[in-house]
This record gives C-alpha cells, sequence and structure tokens, in this order.
C-alpha cells in the first residue's frame, strides 16, 4: 500500500485537471449547498449570539447549555431527524425536500448555527463594557453601538462563520442521510469520497480529498485577508 | 435662562442591596469647572456616570435643561449628544488614532471632519501620531487621544474621570489648559473627577468631596479649600485617613 501512495497522489492530482463536468458538478453543488447553509446559519446565528452576549434573562445558561449542546450534536443524528421530518410520511413530507439538495442545506444549516451562534457570544462578550459605554458616551445610537460590537468582534465573528463552514463542508453523515448521494443530483465531495473509497477507486477519492483540503484552505486564506490587521492582535 | 444645567434631587445608585451614590441635592453650573473628589470607592465614577446618562440613579432623577433622566426613562439622543465622558481607563477603538478622534463627529453625520480632527490632534501634541494604530499608544498617549476625541465634536458638557492620571506634568498641564480652554471659548461645563488637591484648586470653580457614596460638601474651591464647614472634609484635606 505504501508503493501505491505516489502513483494514487498523482493520479488524483491528474483527475483534477481534467476539470471533468461531472468533477465540477460535484464540486459546484458543494459549494452551493454548504455556501447557503453558511449563509442562512449567519443570519439566524449572529443575532442569536450577539442577543445572548447582551440579554439576562431567567433561562440563559440554559439556552447557552442548549447551544452548547449543539455544537457537539453528531451530524449523523441531525441527518436522521432531519429525515424523519421530511421523508414522505413526515410532518414536512408534503414539501418533497427529501433526497434533494434543499434537504442537505437544511440538514447542514441545523449542524452550523449553534457553532456560528455560540462563537459570535463569545466573541461578543470578549468586547469591553467600556468601549461600548465609551461609544454610547460619544453620541452613538443602539444601531451605531451595534456596528463598534461587530468591528470590534469581527475576528471572532469571521472565526465563528469559518468554524461553522468547516465543520459543514467536510460534514458527510447527515448529507448521505438526506441528500441520498444521488450522482447528478446530491452528490458532494465528502459523499463522492465515501463511495469512490468503497468502490476502490481511491484515485478518485484522492481527488475529491484534495478538493476537499484546498476549499477549506483557500476559505481560510480568504477569511485571514478579510479579517486585515484584527488578526495581528493588539 | 436658569443658571445651572444640571440638578440632581434625591438621588441614590444601588448595586443589588449595596448604595454606592448618594446625592440630596446638587446644581451644576453652566460654563463652570465643577471637581468631585475623594478617596478611592467613595463614588466619584458612579456620580460620574449618571452625570453622562449612562447608567440611571436607582431613585431620583437628574434633570438636565428640564429634560429628566431616572430609572426607565431615558433621554432623547439629541440631549445624550450634547455630554460626553472620557472614561478613567481609555477605552480606544479598533484602527487609527485619527479614526477614533473622528468617531463623535462621524456618528453626528458629520462628512468634513478631517480638519477638526487634525485641530483637536496638534492640541494634545498627538498631531504625528494620526496615522498610528491606537493599540500601539502608550498609556499616556492613550489618554490624550481619549480626550481629543471628547474635545472634536465641542460638547456642552465635559465629564472626565481622572483625565490626567496618567500623563507626566507637561501633558498635564497641557490637558489643564485645553479644560480651561473648553470651558472659556466653547463655553462648556466640565464636571471632573481627581485626587490631586493641588489639580483641584488650579481648576475648580465649585468642588464637593465624596466620601463612602455621600455628598459631603459642595462650595466654590475657595470656600472648600479656606472654609471647610464638615469635619470630614477638614481632616480629607489635611491629608488625614477619614475612612
Amino acid at each position: 500500500m505504501t508503493e501505491l501512495w505516489p502513483g494514487l497522489l498523482n493520479e488524483g492530482v491528474v483527475i483534477l485537471f481534467t476539470f471533468d463536468s461531472a468533477l465540477l458538478h460535484i464540486v459546484y453543488l458543494s459549494l452551493a449547498v454548504s455556501g447557503i447553509a453558511i449563509g442562512i446559519s449567519c443570519v439566524i446565528g449572529m443575532p442569536l449570539g450577539i442577543w445572548l452576549a447582551f440579554r439576562r434573562f431567567v433561562s440563559r445558561r440554559l439556552a447557552i447549555a442548549l447551544m452548547y449542546t449543539g455544537m457537539g450534536f453528531p451530524p449523523v443524528v441531525v441527518g436522521l431527524l432531519v429525515f424523519l421530518l421530511l421523508s414522505r410520511n413526515g410532518p414536512l413530507g408534503w414539501t418533497g425536500w427529501i433526497f434533494t439538495p434543499k434537504a442537505m442545506i437544511l440538514a447542514q444549516v441545523i449542524i452550523a448555527t449553534p457553532i456560528v451562534a455560540s462563537f459570535t457570544m463569545v466573541a461578543v462578550m470578549a468586547v469591553s463594557r467600556d468601549l461600548l459605554r465609551q461609544a454610547r458616551s460619544l453620541g452613538a445610537t443602539n444601531f451605531q453601538i451595534v456596528k463598534v460590537v461587530l468591528q470590534e468582534a469581527r475576528v471572532g465573528i469571521l472565526v465563528a462563520v469559518l468554524a461553522g463552514f468547516g465543520r459543514i463542508i467536510s460534514e458527510v453523515g447527515a448529507v448521505m442521510i438526506v441528500g441520498g448521494n444521488l450522482k447528478g443530483s446530491t452528490q458532494v465531495l465528502t459523499t463522492a469520497t465515501v463511495q469512490f473509497t468503497r468502490m476502490g477507486l481511491f484515485d478518485q477519492a484522492i481527488a475529491m480529498g484534495l478538493i476537499l483540503i484546498s476549499i477549506t484552505f483557500l476559505t481560510s486564506l480568504f477569511w485571514i485577508f478579510l479579517q486585515g490587521g484584527g488578526i495581528e492582535g493588539r | 435662562m436658569i443658571q445651572f444645567l444640571y440638578h440632581l434631587q434625591d438621588i441614590t445608585k444601588k448595586y443589588d442591596e449595596r448604595q454606592v451614590c448618594s446625592v440630596k441635592n446638587l446644581e451644576i453650573h453652566r460654563s463652570s469647572i465643577t471637581v468631585i473628589t475623594g478617596p478611592n470607592g467613595a463614588g466619584k465614577s458612579t456620580l460620574l456616570k449618571m452625570l453622562g446618562f449612562l447608567e440611571p440613579p436607582t431613585t431620583g432623577s437628574i434633570s438636565i435643561d428640564g429634560h429628566h433622566y431616572s430609572n426607565g426613562s431615558d433621554l432623547p439622543i439629541s440631549i445624550r449628544r450634547r455630554v460626553t465622558l472620557v472614561l478613567q481607563t481609555p477605552a480606544l477603538f479598533h484602527g487609527s488614532v485619527e479614526k477614533n478622534v473622528a468617531y463623535g463627529l462621524q456618528v453626528r453625520g458629520e462628512r468634513d471632519f478631517q480638519r477638526r480632527v487634525e485641530e483637536v490632534l496638534e492640541a494634545v501634541g498627538l498631531a504625528h501620531l494620526a496615522k498610528a494604530n491606537a493599540s500601539t499608544l502608550s498609556g499616556g498617549e492613550a489618554q490624550r487621544v481619549a480626550f481629543a476625541r471628547a474635545l472634536a465634536f465641542k460638547p456642552d458638557v465635559l465629564l472626565l474621570d481622572e483625565p490626567t492620571a496618567n500623563l507626566d506634568p507637561a501633558s498635564v498641564g497641557l490637558v489643564e489648559n485645553l479644560i480651561k480652554g473648553a470651558v472659556r471659548d466653547l463655553g462648556s461645563t466640565v464636571v471632573l473627577v481627581t485626587q490631586n488637591l493641588f489639580q483641584a484648586e488650579r481648576l475648580a470653580d465649585q468642588m464637593m468631596l465624596v466620601l463612602d457614596g455621600e455628598v459631603i460638601e459642595v462650595g466654590t474651591s475657595v470656600k472648600l479649600f479656606n472654609h471647610p464647614e464638615d469635619v470630614r472634609t477638614q481632616a480629607f484635606l489635611r491629608g488625614e485617613m477619614v475612612y
């Protein structure tokens, strides 16, 4: 097997540069599903995180504990729940989403939202309260204070997005269950990697793995660029 | 026009059940410098935060030009924006010094603020650091930037919590002159917290002593320094331990 490695890696790289339409579709679907899912997760998770960071209410600790639990929720369990929800006899069976990218997006939103919300909450809580008092005292409205919070916590918030995206782009269990890994329809990089490995097509599996790693790496680079000077710290 | 700007009546401030500040009756006059002094933990900063509308009193009401601020009733933004507070520990935003100084002008929708920013940075002796990252400043520089940021939008009321605590003697003189200038040229009302009695004597028109969360004595600086009525004020001014 050790001798096979260089050859397989070589073939994997060659496959990447064939720009095969089926391969491109898999890459496109992976990015589209996870991109839309992280977008929705941000829309839900960021305000939730900010709200939990600032609001004091009776069951706040319970809410935070539930959110942290959501971060560690096994994707296969999320997949199973979404499957039961969307399957023909499930409460949302009428949507017809099962074994479509929409079902995969829903599952990934459930996985990523607690991660985005938790990281956002922690990042916002780390912003000095004196700084917010100072902004208020300088004449900022509530909306302008929220802008200060986002600006000051931007490194942590970008990490929240990156962590959520990293979790769902590399996730296999949930999308396999609710998407069905249908070639040309719901097959994404992770499920294709599993399938090719099972079929003994290691070169193709390696090609998928290389793309996944590249996407994660490029996303991280892009995020570091967005963070600008903030990543250098104080 | 009524002569006093602030009027505080039967104010108390409690954190949980602990009372940290109490004022029976206090008036702060327009275009004057009021100095609050007292030992650590006396409640001076809490009083300043209430005057800056950052913390409402637990009971009582603070009125400014006839508008009332109390627990449960906030003030319109137009009134809030007349007042600014410079905290004891300078809290600067991420980014450059000039961005920090411009903040108060930007939130007020001012567009042409570059000249004013340069002007106040020049006044505090930091024009050469305009482009520097605020996180690279020393404590004294940060304190002067925070002061310049407050001066930039020419506030009606300038609340200063130990504004010269981290400064060298030359910078102390510079800041004190700017404080006097704000009163003289802009007509600002200044309320300043300091433990430096020499500074208090140099600056104060009106002075008050706070002990254990209570305003003990208020009066002109001449009266308070030369003829204090309360025995605790007399002891404090003599430098005796009174708490």
